[in-house]
């Protein structure tokens, strides 16, 4: 079962989890993906999940988002369903995925303002060249989506996602194909945000790049947890179990 | 790895199913062509009504049962309803194919013309055409619970069609009279055509019933072939 | 409500800018459609039938397959990059999010539709005149039927390998009576018949549009949520 003491964690409010999902499983395709997964996280938590390709980790993710539906269990953000109610918890998700969600034919900040105006945002425009900014894509704000590289359109994807100041943040490999300064950069901006005190999902198949940012780690083996603890001291103390579960 | 004795079980029982009705139908043959009268204008080749009329009312059954299963699984997700809709659908084409056929044969003997817009077989050919998108469809997709959704909405999307295709046809008719074909047989019938009508009727639902359980049953065996399959 | 109208509205005005930028659907479904018109003129001997006798049929079965020409376009920009989850994660009620992209393609359909009339009538030798606001409803009633089948059925076709076959061969079944009604009306206005002669039709396009807008609506969550 998962637990979610760390020790160095901030207050929390109530309702005390900003996820609560329990027993989740699904099928896709022909086969059982996931089976009775668990999972809780509290503001401030950053947890990894890591696991070998196939192993469940984006269909986890999709689930917490309310983009699938579980064959069986439930989850729960801020303690309101994620599915259902029109969809309103889902205000309180910020998702990055490995697509950009980006529209080609619009700006940058044209891109930004429709999402801000699809959460409800005033002043999408402004609201819009100030998140750019914010991110350092300010000057570029005029351009489609296509002019850009992989690190630059990774960040324009957050500012797109911290847009609506969500309180979860639920990342889909990020990492991936990110030159090393933009890798640094986005750790950077995960800490500030887990400052802040939003809690976050990483899923990644390269714990490197994500251990010193999660204050847990999670392994999935075939849609079960082969474990769930805080994250201690470094990495290669973790690698031989996780080898162990991986069979790498 | 062994069949699971439900799957098994359902085939065998669609297929005495079948097998029954279809030598129920070769009763009801005999009775057309021995025990009908020969009707005074179409002559011998009336007697493909007796095909003709039940297969119609088939496709209309099955697809109407597609359309209700359809609705039910949107509501419930219960993937039996999902494989029940798919089986209906398969021998709905079939049956609709069998009066699609049956027409023509029947019609150009009597009025020189393969084909002829009247209101049935208008009716049937629609629903051959939306049988047939629902299969495409199916076919076309892999993930099961995708399949299943996607087929359901078309489902349900046309057997509300259905009406509409029933009022344009019957709108349009009443304005550009064409010679009727084949006529619906009013309850003007000679008790022995009445009979014989109703006997094919009843054997033709027994033939549906048969051969959409023995493809349920297929179903059924498919499925738990992929699970097991997937948990080895 | 208002929200679910105020995000309807903007989805559709998030599709039409994309959609002015690039242009080229647009212009290949106006171009598509003047093409047909011109295979259709020389598809027939013009010293045997009148124009007027065939325009109807036409007219309409060019709208009908520059439509579907048209309705892939609307779900296929949001598969580049993700987009549809972008809308999905968002809390926009699905029903909102069909009536936007029935929005969208409506004015897109419509432009196409507005460009090909005329050019009609000038292949076709064709006056409309006096008939022309008859047909400008008629057209719009038929096009809000089969366009939010259209719309519904090409968010599936996407999904599978051949969009541009599954979307006929699922949709075009369900074209038929609104281009029935909408033939018979079109002959109607062109002869100049009085209004009672088509009432029955235009009821009928209007009961389509009312059944099958609000059921495609209504489905929609089910073929866009997992």
């Amino acid at each position: 079962m998962p637990s979610s003491d760390g020790g160095t964690e901030p207050e929390r409010d109530a309702p005390a989890r900003l996820i609560e999902a329990r027993g989740l499983r699904r099928s896709f395709g022909r086969s059982l993906v996931l089976r009775d997964v668990d999972l809780l996280l509290g503001p401030g938590e950053a947890l990894a999940v890591a696991g070998p390709n196939g192993a469940g980790k984006t269909t986890l993710l999709r689930l917490l988002a309310g983009l699938m539906r579980p064959n069986a269990g439930e989850v729960k953000i801020l303690g309101r369903p994620v599915r259902g109610e029109g969809g309103e918890s889902r205000r309180a998700i910020g998702f990055l995925s490995h697509h950009s969600l980006m529209y080609d034919d619009l700006t940058l900040a044209e891109n930004l303002a429709f999402a801000a105006r699809l959460y409800g945002l005033a002043r999408p425009v402004q609201l819009a060249q100030a998140a750019l900014e914010a991110v350092g894509l300010g000057p570029r704000a005029q351009e489609s989506p296509r002019r850009l590289s992989r690190g630059l359109l990774q960040r324009a994807s957050i500012a797109r996602a911290l847009l609506h100041r969500p309180k979860v943040l639920l990342l889909d490999e990020p990492f991936t194909a990110l030159d090393a300064a933009s890798a640094d950069q986005l750790r950077d901006l995960l800490r500030d945000r887990l400052r802040e005190g939003l809690g976050m999902v990483v899923v990644t198949h390269r714990l490197s790049e994500v251990w010193e940012v999660a204050s847990r780690v999670a392994v999935l083996v075939s849609g079960q947890w082969m474990c769930d603890e805080p994250r201690r001291g470094a990495l290669d103390g973790f690698l031989p179990r996780y080898r162990g579960w991986v069979g790498a | 790895m062994i069949p699971s004795r439900a799957g098994s079980a359902t085939v065998r029982r669609g297929l005495w199913l079948s097998i029954v009705a279809l030598v129920l139908l070769a009763g009801v043959y005999l009775l057309a062509l021995r025990f009908t009268p020969v009707e005074a204008r179409q002559g011998m080749a009336q007697k493909i009504f007796y095909l003709h009329v039940p297969a119609a009312w088939c496709a209309l059954l099955a697809f109407s049962l597609v359309g209700i299963a359809s609705a039910l699984y949107l509501w419930l997700h219960d993937p039996r309803l999902d494989r029940f809709a798919a089986s209906s659908a398969e021998v709905g084409v079939a049956f609709s194919a069998v009066m699609l056929t049956t027409g023509p044969i029947w019609g150009k003997p009597i009025w020189g013309t393969w084909w002829t817009w009247d209101a049935r077989l208008t009716l049937t050919l629609f629903l051959f055409f939306l049988f047939i998108g629902y299969l495409a469809l199916r076919a076309a997709l892999q993930d099961r619970a995708e399949r299943a959704r996607f087929s359901a909405v078309v489902g349900i999307l046309g057997m509300l069609l259905v009406p509409f295709i029933h009022v344009s046809v019957y709108l349009f008719r009443t304005l550009h009279p064409q010679p009727i074909v084949l006529k619906p047989s009013a309850p003007s019938l000679p008790p022995e055509m009445l009979r014989a009508l109703f006997a094919s009727l009843a054997v033709f639902t027994l033939l549906y019933i048969g051969f959409v359980t023995m493809r349920y049953g297929i179903a059924q065996l498919q499925d738990e072939r992929e699970e097991v399959g997937d948990a080895a | 409500m208002p929200n679910a109208l105020r995000l309807a509205g903007t989805i559709a005005a998030k599709d039409i800018r994309a959609e002015l930028r690039s242009r080229t659907a647009l212009l290949s479904a106006v171009v598509f459609a003047a093409l047909v018109l011109v295979v259709f003129n020389f598809a027939r001997d013009p010293t045997a039938i009148a124009a007027a006798d065939l325009a109807p049929s036409v007219l309409w079965v060019t709208f009908a397959l520059a439509a579907m020409v048209a309705l892939n376009r609307a779900f296929n920009i949001e598969r580049e990059h993700g987009a549809l989850d972008g809308l999905l994660l968002a809390p926009v009620p699905r029903e909102a999010l069909f009536a936007g992209k029935l929005l969208a393609n409506l004015a897109f359909v419509g432009t196409v539709e507005a460009v090909t009339l005329p050019l009609f009538m000038l292949f076709f030798n064709v006056n409309l005149g006096p008939a022309l606001p008859g047909i400008v409803g008629v057209t719009v009633l038929a096009t809000i039927g089969f366009v939010s089948v259209g719309t519904i059925f090409s968010a599936m076709a996407v999904r599978t390998r051949f969009a541009e076959l599954m979307l006929p061969v699922l949709l075009l079944p369900f074209m038929v009576p609104p281009l029935i009604a909408a033939v018979q009306v079109t002959a109607r206005l062109l002869a100049g018949r009085p209004l009672s002669e088509m009432l029955g039709w235009l009821r009928l396009l209007a009961l389509y549009d009312v059944v099958f807008v609000t059921l495609c609506m209504l489905a929609f969550s089910a073929v866009v949520d997992e």
